[in-house]
């Protein structure tokens, strides 16, 4: 089972809840496609087991056989190639690797070649899995990363939790796209009830089933639970504000191995999950 | 091969006209927020501005052209934009920003970016005309990190 952790935006706890939930969990695989800001493993600190680089395909040219006919310029979508002063310039970073400029080149003079867009690094902690995404700085899309960081998992037994990037964009997309359930991190004021209809909104255009938690909770009367009750979202877990939480994630530390009250918040989300998702729990309790 | 010494003096003698001579009439273009207004604003935006005026220096010749394409456009649109602007043969951009890619392009055309100062379009012209307009230094690395951090 493939859980998502989500948040509109940066800086609602996403990275908190994703973390402290992977280490309730027996064996998870914490997986974090926050690839332009992977954070998870500031609290993990995993040992490495190996590191692999992500290659995309991009078009290089051949000036002694460009004619300058601009055909490749006017068919790629995204904008990747401009002709200018007789020669062509190509934005690899903004370049999908549809392939399609190579093929319709009637001077044969475009060709692929790999490029990294960045790398996955597999790691262990306890008897956790660590994968993390990271994307080459000035890189446009994770997706490629992302991709790759979901074929590890797409065949496990294991409980997997995702990070999602922050936002709504294609890459959270993409990293929800194989999860079971999606669980949407939000705090309770009203600006963040807009970010939270946002990523709703794409669960449910991919019919994932997901639930809301509520960090950094003070009290009933907030606008997110009634942004629930209106669209019949459940209530997964309300994490009480709490500077405690805020010394510990300074220090990199993991909630639920520093306080039992934590331990039993977090095992509880993840019973709460499996029931919303109509799985069996399996809860670590040696942590 | 006899060597003409230069002095200061001789240089102030110097008129505009003089350093640019042969060269002296440009065919500028400038983003801007609306293509049938003839007191239309300068676009904030380069990539994404909804037209260009081309403005020719010499005979004052205003032309507005349709930037679609690019505002049509996912990403990339300053790239396109820019390609739009050098093969209308626009010798130098107007413009209060611009972003890294589509700066790339457009001096790779040899087309100097130059700061507007105002939205203004004619305070612009004028400013450029009468040399007071600075290069464009800060390009901006694009806006097209969605969502936040
Ligand atoms: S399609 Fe081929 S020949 Fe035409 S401009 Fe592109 S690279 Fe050059
Ligand atoms: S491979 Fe596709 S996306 Fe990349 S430059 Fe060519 S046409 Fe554009």
């Amino acid at each position: 089972m493939k859980i998502a952790v989500l948040s509109g935006k940066g800086g609602t706890g996403k990275t908190f809840v994703s973390v402290n939930l992977a280490a309730v969990i027996s064996d998870a695989i914490y997986l974090d496609c926050d690839v332009e800001e992977p954070n998870g493993h500031l609290f993990f600190k995993p040992d490495l087991t190996s590191i692999e680089e992500v290659y995309v395909k991009v078009p290089v040219v051949d000036t002694t056989k460009c004619s300058g006919c601009r055909q490749c310029v006017e068919f790629c979508k995204f904008n990747a190639l401009a002709y200018i002063n007789n020669s062509l310039l190509i934005f690899s970073e903004l370049c999908h690797s549809c392939g399609g400029c190579s093929l319709i080149c009637p001077d044969n003079a475009l060709s692929e070649i790999d490029k990294s867009v960045g790398n996955v690094q597999m790691g262990t902690y306890k008897n956790l899995t660590v994968i993390t995404g990271i994307m080459n700085p000035g890189e446009e899309s994770g997706v490629p990363i992302i991709q790759h960081l979901l074929d590890h998992a797409c065949d496990k037994e294991n409980i997997v939790v995702i990070d999602c990037p922050a936002g709504s964009s294609c890459t959270v997309m993409e990293s929800i796209k194989d999860a079971d359930y999606c669980v949407l991190v939000t705090e309770p004021t009203l600006l963040s009830v807009h970010n939270l209809s946002m990523i709703h909104e794409l669960a449910r255009l991919l019919n994932k089933p997901c639930g809301v938690v509520i960090n950094k909770y003070l009290n009933e009367l907030n606008p997110v639970e009634q942004f629930c009750q209106e669209n019949n979202l459940s209530i997964l877990a309300r994490i009480g504000f709490d500077l405690y939480l805020s010394v510990i994630g300074a220090k990199g530390l993991i909630a639920v191995e520093e306080n039992r009250d934590y331990q039993a918040v977090f095992s509880q989300l993840y019973k709460q999950i499996i029931k919303e998702a109509g799985h069996e729990a399996v809860i670590d309790n040696q942590r | 091969m006899d060597v003409v010494a230069v002095t200061v003096e001789d240089i102030s003698m110097v008129t505009k006209e003089d350093i640019f001579k042969g060269d002296l009439y440009m065919k500028i273009a400038i983003p801007v927020l609306d293509g049938a207004l003839a007191n239309t604003n300068i676009s904030p935006s380069f990539g994404r501005a909804p037209f260009f005026l081309l403005f020719d220096t010499e005979t004052e010749e205003k032309q507005f052209i349709a930037n679609s394409t690019a505002t049509a456009s996912q990403g990339g649109a300053g790239i396109i934009a820019a390609q739009l602007i050098v093969d209308q043969g626009a010798e130098a951009l107007l413009t209060p920003r611009c972003g890294k890619n589509a700066a790339e392009v457009i001096t790779a055309a040899g087309v100097k970016i130059y700061k507007t100062v105002s939205d203004d379009i004619q305070e612009s012209i004028q400013a450029f005309n009468a040399g007071e307009l600075k290069e464009l230094e800060n390009i901006h690395p694009g806006f097209h990190h969605h969502g936040g951090a």
